[in-house]
């Protein structure tokens, strides 16, 4: 088992960023778990998230940054809805994966790939194109039977459109990444 | 009786996988007498992945909606049938209260946020709290007798309640309001806000396929016919993808997934075709060929 | 006027950070001082003897120390001054710690400030009058409100101390919440065994007067000399007739009245006796679900009592008694956990508190002390307790910890292993706290004898699903989300303040905190006292507290009772208003403001004046805010008084600017 040197390894910078960009404050918590005890993903997390936020409180950046567990928060709010401290923790989830995205940590590509395809489509678009993001993803990932058993009735159905219905200004919606890149530079 | 107007939102599935609810929305608003003026030339949301990147980028790309909103006269709230835009629409105005945030993400855009902005709310919250239960019952032409229907509301509708502000974040009351309006049987679901697998469809199947599954199981075991949802990546979940659902259990629910807006349009008189329902991949036709004889 | 000038050192806690030796030499140059010295520990006893020295030697004529708080030692002071044999009103402090060494690092500034608190201080003193107290007679009755075991506690100890009580409980029954419990922790006794015999002697004490069914509707008074209007509810039953042979019971129609004493698990009769051990034992008419109150119709009480008790016609009643001390003990109530609707909100039967669970295992119980679900009867076999539900919570404004919910979980845990032998218990907990004699010992025999699961964490949800309930919860230390199929969830619900507390609260003038517990005089030397003279508080009203902590308040209570009954007499405090007849116009608007009734009109040559009633007078100074003419002042603390204070420190202020 890992053993952590309190004295050394503590991240007093993390956790100021952390608490900074999630203006939660990370001693409420008291580590009752209820986070861990609602939420439905835990079962494909690597760190439960009260566990998360433990290693947080103990500046454990490595640890926290480099697991699954942040790629795989469905956002679904259970943990923010039941703390009984009221800490946002999905905030805070969505703080580390923006952090973990910064300083390169993918250690869900999958998950990673469908996002960034999701946003490139929007970028391009200005709005979601589902079968061209599909494509990108499958592009990105190299998987090319992701849900193709659902493509016959979604296209007979006529939920998957071959053509991209995109905004009548589309540089108003790339210039928002754009801007974004150069504002807050990745 | 005074028109009701709003700034709608149609959020881009309603443009592709969630077309039927997309029309029957429209539809039933309309009948319900609502009048919806779309966002002029309105853009994606940003949907989960941008706020996972950047709470700015996701401010941003919903803040242009708000913004647009504006420019329509004589609207008091902007509503949208999608949870998952709710919610991004709803968490960037209570975001962009913050004079630093909203500075920062005036950065991106092209017409600034100034002042206040335009309430956000559900297409689900207006037909409750604006048209009301007494006058949905009062216009129900066909009631959905002999239906037992397990009301699913997803994560993400009533919570956090407080950025979301609607009903109850533990045990949502509205669809079972309104299907028991509708003449429905409210069957017992006691997981009504759990979570669905939301965008994890694509990347993470497995998990789609363990948590619907077990939506999918209690309103089985509680003897629903069908479920009804207010959600497009729910109902995406529970109804294109209960086929995998149910290879990845060894299950074999064969369990119609409505939009709430199907149901009312159903029993406001509207036609099977006009509300969409070849478009749900799980046909109810049975059932519904079943309750009505 | 000769003045001495005392400036304490506290050992380091002053000098640390103020020049004392500076401030004492500087205030030798202030107008009418006449000594001044520092001192290590003036509330010492060699600290004491020089002021005291220092008053005779010199002839002082007061004396201002500069030390603490005068909430510490004002009281300490005043009675130094008065062995030198002086007025202890000639007496002022200034308090250089809590406002001066302790709040900042700047000695320089720290000294600066000293000395502004120093000269206010002597100008005051300068313009003080000896004061004298008066003395009034005391009526040794005692109130108890509240008749739970700290209740009963406290007017048995007060009636043996040979007082005269007066129990007043809202309930038809005393034995509160005691009462209602199965055993006790950690000696596993019967509640009902140990409390039974207390119950009795209350009933058959001499010195004791028991208002059951009854509520306080107004107190007025003052310490040694309280009015109180008691309401009795009427109870339809004549009570002097009612024997308790529970004939009315046995035939009443009605059988779906709310059990209130069995905490809503089941329902009772429409007349009732809550239990067998009832303290009065009569039985009363639950007016809301009786056929007779609703429909004019039935009367089948009335014709069976073979004692002819029953009153359809019976009013409130009020009684006044006159009693010189009161003590309140109307312990807490559980909060309302329905807002966790995670846990069902209420919807769910088998999702119970743990006070109705106290219910199903006691012998006297609605189910005669055979654990059973509510919802179908059925014996469960999986029991899962939820400890801290609004406790310890503050997303539902419950952020303190209730204290006895470790140790009765722990309780219930091992007889519900004793009522079903072959039952699983679990237990989700966050911290076991058990600090009291053989309970932490009792929480472990739970889990090494009684094979109790404890689980560490919170519950997420519970929901029903296949006829039983799945709870849903978090095992940290395993650091893993867990899942119980449980038959029946007990849950250890928070304690707050008893409903209605904060409206008595008030009438009794005291504080109260935003749980409705009361607050008492300090939270460690004085743990029973009230800011109000006269008035104690004893068990859970003061807040959530286990059975010894509040049978020793109780006694506690008492014994203060007893100490303040000890003298015929009590000494009114000087510092309360007076009226300067000359001044006053009659107009009255001091009496209107007057929170304490103390203000009377007076007839003074055919003029209307205003007059102080000394006694209920508690020197709170708002008359002398209202009176437009200045005419009521509040001695010790007259306008002269304060403006001088003003004036000097102004003056010091004026000086800086213009130098």
């Amino acid at each position: 088992m890992h053993v952590i040197n309190l004295s050394k390894t503590r991240d007093q910078d993390f956790i100021n960023r952390v608490e900074r960009e999630s203006g939660q404050n990370l001693s409420l918590c008291y580590q009752c778990g209820n986070c861990t005890a609602g939420c439905p993903v835990t079962f494909v997390y690597d760190i439960p998230v009260h566990q998360i936020m433990r290693l947080c409180q103990a500046g454990q950046k490595e640890a926290v940054l480099g697991c699954h567990s942040l790629w795989l928060c469905a956002s679904c709010q259970s943990c923010t809805t039941r703390c009984p401290n009221s800490i946002d923790v999905a905030h805070i989830m969505d703080t580390l994966r923006h952090m973990a995205r910064r300083d390169g940590y993918a250690t869900e590509y999958g998950v990673k790939s469908f996002t960034d395809s999701f946003l490139e489509s929007v970028e391009r678009h200005g709005r979601a194109f589902e079968l061209g993001l599909m494509m990108l993803y499958t592009m990105k990932t190299g998987k090319f039977w992701t849900d193709v058993d659902l493509a016959p009735a979604m296209l007979t159905k006529g939920k998957l459109g071959f053509k991209p219905h995109p905004v009548q200004n589309k540089e108003a919606i790339s210039k928002i990444f754009k801007r974004f890149r150069e504002e807050f530079a990745q | 009786m005074t028109t009701l107007r709003y700034a709608y939102y149609p959020g881009c599935s309603g443009l592709g996988t969630s077309k039927e609810y997309d029309m029957s929305t429209r539809a039933v608003c309309e009948a319900l007498g609502m009048e919806l003026i779309d966002i002029p030339d309105w853009n994606c949301c940003g949907s989960s992945p941008a706020h996972t990147v950047d709470d700015r980028l996701a401010g941003a790309l919903s803040a242009r909606n708000l913004v647009q909103a504006g420019d329509i006269e004589g609207v008091d709230a902007i509503i949208t049938p999608c949870p998952s835009c709710l919610a991004n629409l709803k968490t960037s105005r209570h975001r962009l209260q913050k004079p630093e945030f909203r500075a920062e993400v005036n950065k991106l855009l092209e017409r600034p946020v100034h002042g206040d902005i335009l309430p956000v709310k559900s297409v689900l919250q207006v037909i409750v709290e604006d048209v009301g239960m007494e006058e949905l019952r009062y216009r129900v032409r066909n009631p959905l007798k002999d239906m037992s229907i397990a009301p699913y509301y997803g994560c993400i509708m009533n919570r956090p309640p407080k950025i979301m502000e609607f009903d109850s974040q533990e045990n949502p009351m509205a669809l079972d309001n309104i299907l028991e309006a509708l003449g429905a049987t409210v069957a017992p679901f006691n997981l009504k806000v759990e979570c669905c697998g939301a965008s994890f469809g694509v990347a993470r199947r497995d998990i789609v396929e363990r948590l619907s599954g077990k939506l999918l199981n209690l309103a089985a075991e509680n003897k629903a016919q069908a479920m009804v949802t207010a959600c497009p990546l729910c109902q995406m979940n529970l109804d294109a993808r209960q086929n995998q659902i149910n290879v990845a259990n060894s299950t074999n629910h064969v369990m119609p997934i409505f939009y709430f807006t199907q149901l009312i349009g159903l029993a406001l008189g509207f036609s099977q075709s006009q509300m969409g329902l070849e478009k749900l991949v799980v046909s109810p036709r049975e059932l519904l060929a079943g309750a009505a004889g | 006027m000769k003045i001495g000038v005392f400036i304490c050192h506290c050992g380091s806690n002053i000098a640390g950070t103020v020049d004392v030796a500076k401030v004492a030499e500087m205030a030798k140059s202030l107008p009418e001082v006449a000594f001044a010295s520092d001192t290590m520990y003036a509330c010492s006893e060699p600290g004491q003897e020089g002021i005291i020295n220092a008053i005779k030697e010199k002839g002082l004529d007061g004396a201002v120390v500069a030390s603490c708080t005068p909430r510490m030692h004002g009281p300490t002071f005043m009675r130094t001054v008065a062995r030198a044999g002086l007025n202890p009103y000639m007496f002022e402090m200034a308090n250089i710690r809590e406002h001066v060494s302790w709040i900042g690092k700047d000695k320089e500034a720290n000294t600066a400030k000293a000395l502004d608190l120093v000269r206010m201080a002597v100008a005051k003193l300068a313009r003080n009058k000896p004061l004298f107290a008066k003395s009034f007679a005391i009526n040794k009755r005692v109130l108890v409100l509240g008749g739970g075991v700290a209740g009963i506690q406290a007017a048995l100890d007060c009636a043996d101390g040979g007082l005269e009580v007066v129990l007043v409980e809202k309930t038809t029954t005393i034995g509160g919440k005691m009462a209602k419990l199965d055993k006790t922790f950690p000696t596993v006794d019967c509640s009902c065994c140990i409390l039974g015999p207390k119950m009795v002697d209350v009933a058959q004490h001499p010195n004791i007067t028991l208002y059951a069914s009854a509520e306080v509707d107004e107190i007025n008074g003052y310490v040694g000399n309280f009015q109180v209007k008691v309401r009795k509810k009427p109870t339809y039953v004549d009570w002097k007739l009612c024997t308790g042979c529970g004939a009315c019971l046995e035939k009443c129609p009605s059988k779906k009245s709310p059990d209130l004493f069995n905490e809503f698990v089941g329902t009772t009769t429409a007349i009732n006796i809550p239990f067998p051990q009832a303290i009065p034992k009569k039985a009363s008419i639950d007016a809301g679900s009786c056929i007779k109150f609703k429909t004019g119709k039935c009367g089948v009480c009335a014709k069976v009592c073979p004692v002819k008790a029953i009153n359809y016609e019976m009013e409130p009643e009020i009684v006044t008694e006159e009693v010189g001390a009161v003590i309140a003990a109307t312990g807490y109530d559980l909060m309302d956990w329905t807002v966790y609707e995670q846990y069902g909100g209420g919807r769910y039967k088998d999702v119970i508190t743990s006070l109705q669970y106290e219910r199903l295992l006691s012998a006297s119980g609605p189910t005669g002390g055979h654990i059973k679900r509510p919802s179908d009867g059925k014996e469960p076999k999986t029991v899962v307790f939820i400890q801290c539900v609004g406790s310890r919570d503050k997303s539902v404004g419950r952020p303190y910890c209730s204290g006895f919910c470790c140790m009765y979980t722990a309780k219930q845990a091992i007889l519900t292993k004793d009522h079903i032998p072959d039952s699983e218990s679990y237990v989700f907990y966050m911290d076991i706290r058990a600090p009291g004699k053989m309970y932490d010992e009792f929480t472990r025999r739970a889990m090494e004898e009684y094979g109790a699961k404890y689980v560490r964490g919170r519950v997420s949800m519970v929901y029903p699903s296949g006829g039983r309930y799945v709870v849903r919860g978090v095992d940290t230390l395993a650091g893993t989300q867990v899942e119980v199929e449980a038959d029946l969830v007990v849950l250890a619900v928070g304690a707050e303040g008893a409903a209605g507390a904060a409206h008595l609260a008030e009438k009794l003038r005291i504080s109260y905190d935003s749980y409705g517990f009361y607050m008492e005089s300090h939270p460690k030397l004085k743990p029973v006292e009230t800011n109000t003279a006269g008035v104690y508080v004893a068990g859970c009203v003061q807040g959530p507290k286990d059975i010894p902590t509040s049978v020793a308040q109780g006694s506690a209570a008492a014994a203060k009772v007893l100490a303040l009954f000890s003298k015929d007499q009590l000494q009114s405090d000087p510092q309360v208003s007076s009226v300067d007849l000359k001044r006053c116009v009659g107009c009255m608007k001091c009496a209107m403001t007057c929170p304490f009734g103390a203000i009377k009109e007076q007839e003074v040559r055919g003029e209307i004046k205003a007059q102080v009633i000394e006694t209920m007078c508690q020197g709170c100074g708002l008359c002398t805010a209202t009176c437009p003419q200045g005419a009521i002042q509040l001695q010790h603390f007259t306008d002269n008084q304060i403006l001088a204070e003003i004036n000097t420190l102004l003056e010091s202020e004026l000086e800086e600017t213009q130098g």
